[in-house]
Order: C-alpha cells, then sequence, then structure tokens
C-alpha cells in the first residue's frame, strides 16, 4: 500500500546552508526561471517596436531607418547589453541541461546519478558559455 | 484510501503539460538561439529579415507555438513556485488570475507583432 507524505512546505529556503547537489540544482533551476519569464515579457516588449516599424515606407525599411531596426541596433551597440546576452545565454543552456536532467529523472533515468548529472550541467553550461563568448561580443567595440 | 506521493493536483495534467512543452522548449529554444545569434549576428537584425523569415509560414507557426509553450512553461512554472512556497486562499486564487491575464498580454502582443512581420492585417 502506498504511503502518504508530508512534506510541509517544499521551499524552504534556509536548506541552502545543508550543502546537496539536489539542493543547488533546485535553487539554481528556480532562479533561471524566473529570469528566463521576466526576459521573455522584456523580449515581446523590444520586439513590439516592429508593430509601428511594419508601417515605414519601403526606402526607409531598406535603409534600416525603422524603429525596430533602429532599437535593436542601439541596443546591440551597448557593451552592457552584450554581457547580459552572454548571461542570458549562460542561464539558459543551465535551465535547458538541468531540465533535461530533470525530465530523465521524472522518466525514472538517473535518479541514482543525479548529484553527476547535475555537475555535468554545470560544467557544460560553463563549457558552452564561454565558447559563444566570442560570438555574442563580435562588433560590439 | 491510499494516497499517492505527489505535490501536483487535477490528476497531473499540468505537471504532464509543464513537462511536454519543456520537451518541446529544450529543441526550439536551441534552435532560436542558434539561429539567431550563431547562423545571424545579433548585430545585423533588420526589420525586413526579421519578416522575411516570418513570412514562411512554417517559421511563422513555429514562432506562434514557441510562444504559446514558452508562456505557458514560464508562467505555470512561476505559479507552482508560488504554490511550493505556501500560497493559498484567495491570495493563490487573485495570483492565478493575474498570471493568466498577463499571460493573454503576452501572447497577444507576441502574435501582433508576428503578424506585423509576416504581413499578416490583424494587428
Amino acid at each position: 500500500m502506498s504511503q502518504s507524505y508530508n512534506r510541509g512546505l517544499i521551499e524552504d529556503f534556509s536548506r541552502w546552508r545543508e550543502f546537496e547537489a539536489g539542493m543547488w540544482a533546485w535553487i539554481f533551476h528556480k532562479f533561471t526561471g524566473w529570469v528566463l519569464i521576466g526576459y521573455l515579457f522584456t523580449h515581446i516588449a523590444v520586439l513590439s517596436t516592429a508593430i509601428p516599424a511594419s508601417g515605414a515606407e519601403t526606402a526607409v525599411l531598406q535603409a534600416g531607418n525603422d524603429v525596430y531596426t533602429q532599437t535593436i541596433v542601439s541596443l546591440e551597440g551597448l557593451l552592457l547589453v552584450r554581457v547580459l546576452e552572454v548571461g542570458l545565454l549562460a542561464v539558459a543552456v543551465f535551465h535547458m541541461l538541468n531540465g533535461a536532467r530533470l525530465l530523465l529523472v521524472d522518466l525514472g533515468v538517473g535518479l541514482e546519478s543525479q548529484d553527476k548529472s547535475f555537475y555535468a550541467s554545470l560544467v557544460l553550461t560553463g563549457a558552452i558559455t564561454v565558447a559563444s563568448v566570442p560570438t555574442f561580443i563580435a562588433g560590439a567595440f | 484510501m491510499a494516497q499517492r506521493y505527489s505535490s501536483f493536483e487535477k490528476g497531473g495534467r499540468m505537471w504532464l503539460l509543464q513537462r511536454v512543452t519543456a520537451a518541446f522548449l529544450l529543441v526550439v529554444l536551441a534552435f532560436h538561439f542558434f539561429l539567431l545569434h550563431f547562423v545571424h549576428h545579433a548585430d545585423e537584425v533588420s526589420f525586413l529579415m526579421s519578416a522575411g523569415r516570418m513570412e514562411t509560414m512554417s517559421y511563422y507557426s513555429l514562432m506562434v507555438l514557441f510562444l504559446l509553450t514558452a508562456t505557458f512553461h514560464g508562467v505555470n512554472g512561476v505559479y507552482n513556485a508560488l504554490v511550493n512556497q505556501g500560497l493559498t486562499g484567495t491570495k493563490r486564487t487573485v495570483i492565478k488570475w493575474t498570471l493568466v491575464a498577463a499571460s493573454v498580454v503576452l501572447i497577444l502582443q507576441g502574435i501582433r507583432t508576428a503578424n506585423a512581420w509576416a504581413g499578416i492585417p490583424l494587428y
């Protein structure tokens, strides 16, 4: 017969002091999730400048003088934005790799090695982020 | 009656949707990053290039589906986090419907933007 559990509050942030790989995976997944949903709203807001831009004359669009192109080009011209984009990539890659790890655990794969797969997610995130820096920074100077 | 170990309600339908959208987003988000940062570069973005992609029906549909799944996955994730944190009662209902309203606004605005690029006169 299956057993019932009272887990109380699942999110008890004071638990971060007890070092456990799974706890940190949980904290990072939550943090990166909040960043990504926040970014999604910002992203759509910035892309919305395409709505007024679509009314511009063809010549203006071809010259890239419309409000959408100008907004993106000015944002991409800021080094801070480029650095934040690298941060966004790191956040997204971690959330994806750790998410894949969680999906596998839900499917019954790899629960015993969940700590190792968390460390692997961190190392891969670091490697992909570092390898992407030249692409993300290109043309910023 | 025996209880099952689970923090989820409603027969786990939302739980399953969260995971199905996760699997979809894994692929599409990777594609999105790859296409818009590695194939094309962020500083080369222009209205006409974005419009060129969005005028293709397959790309437009994929991006609308991307918007729908990302909004669901993100907003449902936020809601789950708050519920796990102990959100109950009236506060829970108010926050739930605020999140639903925010999702609707985000999706409508996203589709209006996609339509502006695709030349669909609904924006």
